[in-house]
């Protein structure tokens, strides 16, 4: 099998890459259409700001191939906020790949911005398989400011003052908005689940 | 509910860590992969790894041993030390490292901090705060404190820095009370809530914690956002498994341990 990570210039390449190979996996970085579109499984992980990030992929004409791509591909923090349709980060039209919009998160009382730090993940919809061996209320590693509302792809919530979209999922196209890569056995699992090694 | 972060620290100098009283006299405490794997293995929430002489000797933290723990944690890490530019930060970052913390160099030259959030956004970028309390009852910053012979007390306030940190996009602050550093007496509440009150960010409480109480008093009494700490952790003290359930009675959210 086949496993690539998009170079969308993000921080956390390596510590995802890192996490594969734990895993037994060795997945090498991918920055051209081809070596995506060869691939059996894509990963697209993100640090950063969303309207950089889509500036990267558009740079390296990569924005129609993740948009079309036909394999299981998964979005990471940023990477999943990138499949959706528009963030407010930088107000950026994104892939689209899911509906829905990218918000910043509001601090009110006792809620601090940016989220960060370790959060229960709740079942949401009809059971994902995706999520298998992951318990409902299991915790999960996040940093981030903005979060996708919770929407008809959501298969898991987290609760930050408001609810936001955890885990989505639509057909082959996976993504998470906490660090699967930094949350311990949680996120080796679902990293397990979207190889298909679990 | 979003757990409060038990975070132990590795101080580290020529490649081991270290731990001093006061931010003195280091003695040896392991090898950085070993100490990271046991925190990892015990349920720790983070680790922080403190370079703390890259500053003072002028260098950056070396990239190698951030590689090396980076492949072993599946947890996340933040590292400082003498992290002067967004190309210093960028190397770390790209080591593996989740965050980074600046302290000595964004008191020399502050718009290092938005320099940096605009490069990899505010969620990576720690400011650490060593601060004392002056003699006319203010609580100030110190710089350069890995050194004891070049740690220079600035006129600049405590909590007129955090702000200003914020203003510039900071994402995180660790406030290091000195005064209570090393010494397990407890954290600095009074000055912890200070802190608290002006800051919207995730703040990390550090310096004193001895015993389950001290962690206990620290989130309840100061609402701060995790804890940091080295000693009690190093030396086997308090074990993180009888820490976390020390707080879940007192109905304090934390990860469940491993």
């Amino acid at each position: 099998m086949k496993v690539v990570l998009v170079d969308a210039g993000g921080a956390n390449l390596g510590s995802v890459r890192y996490a594969l190979q734990r895993l037994g996996v060795e997945a090498p970085l991918a920055a051209d259409g081809d070596a995506i579109r060869r691939a059996d499984r894509v990963i697209l992980p993100g640090v950063g700001a969303a309207a950089a990030a889509m500036a990267r992929l558009r740079e390296l004409d990569l924005v129609d191939v993740l948009r079309t791509l036909d394999r299981p591909l998964l979005g990471i923090c940023l990477g999943m906020q990138l499949l959706f349709a528009h963030s407010e980060e930088g107000d950026v039209a994104c892939l689209g790949r899911l509906q829905g919009r990218v918000r910043k998160m509001r601090p009110t009382p006792g809620i601090r911005i940016p989220h960060m730090g370790w959060n229960r993940l709740h079942r949401h919809g009809e059971n994902s398989k995706w999520l298998d061996g992951i318990a409902e209320g299991a915790q999960a590693y996040f940093v981030h400011g903005y979060a996708a509302g919770v929407g008809v792809a959501t298969v898991a919530t987290c609760v930050h003052g408001e609810a936001f979209a955890a885990v989505v999922a639509s057909g082959d196209v996976v993504g998470a908005q906490f660090h699967p890569e930094r949350s311990g056995g949680v996120g080796q699992r679902l990293l397990a689940n979207f190889l298909g090694i679990a | 509910m979003l757990s409060r972060r038990l975070i132990p620290c590795l101080d580290v100098r020529d490649g081991k860590v270290v731990k001093g009283v006061r931010f003195r006299d280091h003695v040896v405490m392991g090898a950085i992969e070993e100490l990271a794997a046991r925190y990892r293995d015990e349920g720790a929430d983070e680790l922080v790894f403190y370079d703390i002489t890259a500053s003072p000797e002028g260098r950056t933290v070396d990239r190698a041993w951030v590689e090396r723990v980076a492949r072993i944690l599946d947890i996340p890490f933040c590292v400082a030390g003498g992290i002067r530019s967004v190309e210093d930060a960028r190397v770390i970052l790209h080591a593996g490292a989740d965050k980074i913390s600046i302290n000595s160099p964004a008191l020399r030259r502050p718009a290092l901090i938005g320099e940096l959030a605009e490069a990899f956004g505010s969620q990576c970028v720690v400011v650490g705060i060593d601060s004392l309390r002056d003699a006319d009852g203010q609580w100030r910053v110190r710089r350069d404190t890995g050194d004891a012979a070049a740690t220079q007390a600035l006129p600049l306030r405590t909590l007129d820095w955090i702000v200003q940190a914020q203003r510039l996009g900071v994402g995180e602050i660790v406030l290091n009370c000195m005064g209570s550093d090393g010494v397990r007496g407890g954290y600095d509440i009074e000055q912890l809530r200070a802190a608290r009150a002006i800051c919207a960010v995730p703040l990390i409480a550090s310096g004193g914690a001895g015993n389950a109480r001290h962690f206990i008093d620290v989130f309840a009494q100061a609402d701060v956002d995790g804890a940091l700490a080295a000693s009690v952790f190093h030396d086997g003290s308090l074990r993180m498994g009888d820490l976390k359930r020390a707080l879940r009675e007192r109905r304090i959210e934390v990860r469940d341990a491993a």
